[in-house]
């Protein structure tokens, strides 16, 4: 690995990574189970130093930023490392997103420059939005056929410049990256990364999770996601390793890739790794009945020997066809984006499979505790990373308080938001919005939220307000839209659910039509996003004297109805 | 050639098969999220079973943003 102290940027520490490791195999693409090709090292930089003399000679400089919307492929990581050797900030945005939110946050972000993928281009450039977004001057787009109309846009496979690229140092202190952790319908809440916080969250993470020539990180959560990428892109390369790229998200090819590539780490949400556990446990009950027996005895004695550390090579030996199942070299899986519930990672413990829990937040620099298995504990999600500082604010008689958090990751604050980043972060501590306790042993537990959000299984993080988008217009009086845990305080952080508060007009009744209304404006949202049951207020909502609703005010009075009575399904 | 309606058809027999919906009662416009119940990743398991049923090859990006029978019918459709 690369002493990463030595290094002021991104760009600086992957340029000497690139010259370190010349021959090793960085990235391996795989499609439908078919490898289409391995790049290393040195075939990286090849592709990578061309496209950055382009940008430079088509005007792009230090500062400016350039946006990537792509699946999890090479061109990816290829492109963000020629924005970084441009002294660019990278914009990363989900390609999840619907064209119209994905043009907001273009907008907000002020990106020149956009780099993209034909299907996504397809539909962002017929977007009316297109139109209100002049910031966006330069669109590159992969994988185009050659007869496609890009609509103003050029092949980023011709975007290659002649001669040598200049590399743009960047200090510690300036832009890396801006990261969206939400804001599609309400305030955008685009989260100001340094290179600083990159590097610092880096040597924290490899320092219990490390990375090596020869690891093979698969990567399925979305790179613009703070989670891949930092072990799907930075955190691999500065250490020599390889990342797989598999181009789709089916099961079938998720699973046929572990074995294939022998893989060693993956970052999996929840929702992955509870479908994985599913797909296990069938095939355990499938099993004859005296050779589950067997199982049963040996995952029994794996689960004693491995009670206060986990021995890999032991477990691999005694539990070999479910291992082999995962290559047999797998180290870890880290599972991140929401919360995971205990019973799951303890499944995959019991197995000999290390699950890496922890607890991150991207306006923290992607983790701020993990566990490190030393011992595995299914209850809690790990001690704070070297160089966290965790505090709980005003414990209650549990010692449950809100969770805040000081240290070198933390954002800078949310470009364009003063106010919001000074509600955030308070005397240089970041106000997460979680609820914790440390129990005796120093490790973290979550119980609920103090926010207005939700995060699904899936790892989507979703603000209420952001959803009121889409109910307006409705005839009632007043609306808003609430995480039903923050009516009802939860200590529990699974199954979140948004509901939708409404206060009809004077004299009318809440009737079958207007709950038809709202089913179909719900049925638009993306599904996650979507709202669980509507409650009927009776009372005026109290407001600003700029008339915006007191969510807060509001929330406490809707908390002294009984929820399971003032909930009505869509 | 199949036509769209014959698509959609096959297609709402083999959701409610594969998902043991009661027979008859997926509709075209039906999103099929919220009538099945099912996450992103069970969808992405219905559409490897229709890739095999209709012998076509659908792309992830083909059915991104894609919730209801009627549009997916149309995606398959166009590669039949």
């Amino acid at each position: 690995m690369l002493d990463l102290s030595k290094y002021s940027s991104i760009g600086e520490a992957v340029r000497d990574a690139l010259e370190t490791w010349p021959r090793e195999v960085c990235l391996y693409e795989s499609d439908r189970g078919e490898e289409k090709q391995r790049i290393t090292y040195r075939e990286f930089k090849e592709r990578a130093l061309p496209l950055a003399k382009w940008l430079q000679a088509s005007g792009f400089r230090a500062g400016d930023r350039a946006s990537i919307i792509m699946t999890n492929q090479s061109k990816w990581l290829i492109s963000a490392y020629a924005v970084f050797y441009c002294g660019g900030t990278l914009v990363p945005l989900d390609y999840k997103l619907k064209p119209e939110e994905q043009w907001t946050l273009l907008k907000h972000s002020g990106a020149s420059v956009l780099i993209t993928e034909h299907p996504i281009w397809r539909q962002l450039s017929v977007s009316l939005c297109r139109a209100q977004t002049p910031n966006v001057k330069t669109v590159l787009v992969t994988e185009a056929p050659a007869i496609a109309d890009l609509a103003g846009a050029q092949p980023w496979e011709a975007a290659k410049g002649t001669g040598e690229p200049v590399f743009v140092p960047r200090k510690r202190e300036d832009l890396a990256c801006i990261v969206y952790s939400s804001g599609t319908g309400g305030t955008p809440k685009g989260c100001m990364m340094t290179h600083g916080n990159y590097l610092e969250q880096c040597v924290a993470l490899t320092s219990i999770y490390p990375f090596w020539p020869g690891v093979k990180y698969l990567s399925i959560l979305p790179t613009n996601h703070a989670i891949d990428f930092m072990v799907g892109f930075f955190g691999p390369f500065i250490c020599g390793a390889a990342v797989v790229h598999l181009r789709t998200l089916r099961p079938e090819f998720v699973r046929e890739a572990f074995p294939k590539y022998q893989i060693t780490y993956v970052s999996l949400v929840p929702l992955v790794l509870k479908n994985l556990q599913k797909g296990l446990q069938a095939r355990f009950d499938e099993l004859p009945p005296a050779k589950r027996r067997i199982f049963e005895r040996l995952r029994n004695i794996n689960k004693t020997l491995t009670k206060s550390r986990p021995i890999l090579p032991l477990s691999r030996l005694l539990l070999r066809q479910a291992h082999a199942g995962f290559g047999g070299k797998l180290e870890a899986i880290i599972v991140g984006g929401a919360f995971t519930e205990p019973q799951t990672l303890q499944f995959f413990y019991d197995l000999g499979i290390p699950v890496a829990n922890g607890y991150g937040l991207t306006e923290a620099g992607t983790a701020v505790t993990v566990n490190d298995l030393h011992p595995f504990r299914a209850d809690t999600v790990g001690k704070p990373l070297p160089g966290m500082e965790v505090r709980i604010l005003n414990p209650d008689a549990d010692g449950i308080g809100q969770v805040s958090v000081r240290s070198k990751t933390l954002m800078v604050g949310y470009l364009n938001e003063p106010e919001l980043t000074a509600q955030t972060i308070v005397d240089g501590w970041l106000m997460t919005g979680d609820m914790g306790r440390f129990d005796a042993a120093g490790q973290l537990q979550l119980f609920g939220r103090k926010k207005n959000m939700i995060v699904t299984e899936e790892g989507k993080n979703v603000y209420a307000e952001d959803v009121e988008q889409a109910f307006e217009g409705l005839p009632v009086k007043e609306f808003c839209v609430f995480a039903a845990n923050y009516i009802w305080p939860s200590r529990s952080m699974v199954g979140e659910q948004l509901v939708l508060v409404i206060h009809l007009e004077p004299g009318k009744a809440f009737s079958e039509e207007l709950r038809e209304d709202i089913a179909k404006r719900n049925s638009r949202l993306i599904n996650y996003k979507r709202i669980h049951g509507i409650v009927v207020f009776d009372e005026d909502f109290p407001l600003t004297a700029s008339l915006k609703i007191i969510r807060v005010s509001l929330a406490e009075r809707l908390g002294k109805l009984e929820r399971n009575q003032a909930v009505v399904a869509v | 050639m199949r036509t769209l309606e014959q698509t959609t058809q096959e297609i709402l027999e083999l959701a409610t098969k594969h998902f043991k919906a009661a027979p008859g009662s997926l509709k075209a416009q039906d999103d099929f999220y919220k009538k099945l119940g099912i996450d992103s990743l069970q969808a992405l398991e219905l559409l490897s079973r229709l890739e095999n049923h209709f012998h076509i090859e659908l792309p992830d990006y083909e059915v991104q943003g894609v919730s209801d029978f009627k549009t997916l019918a149309e995606r398959i459709q166009a590669r039949l």
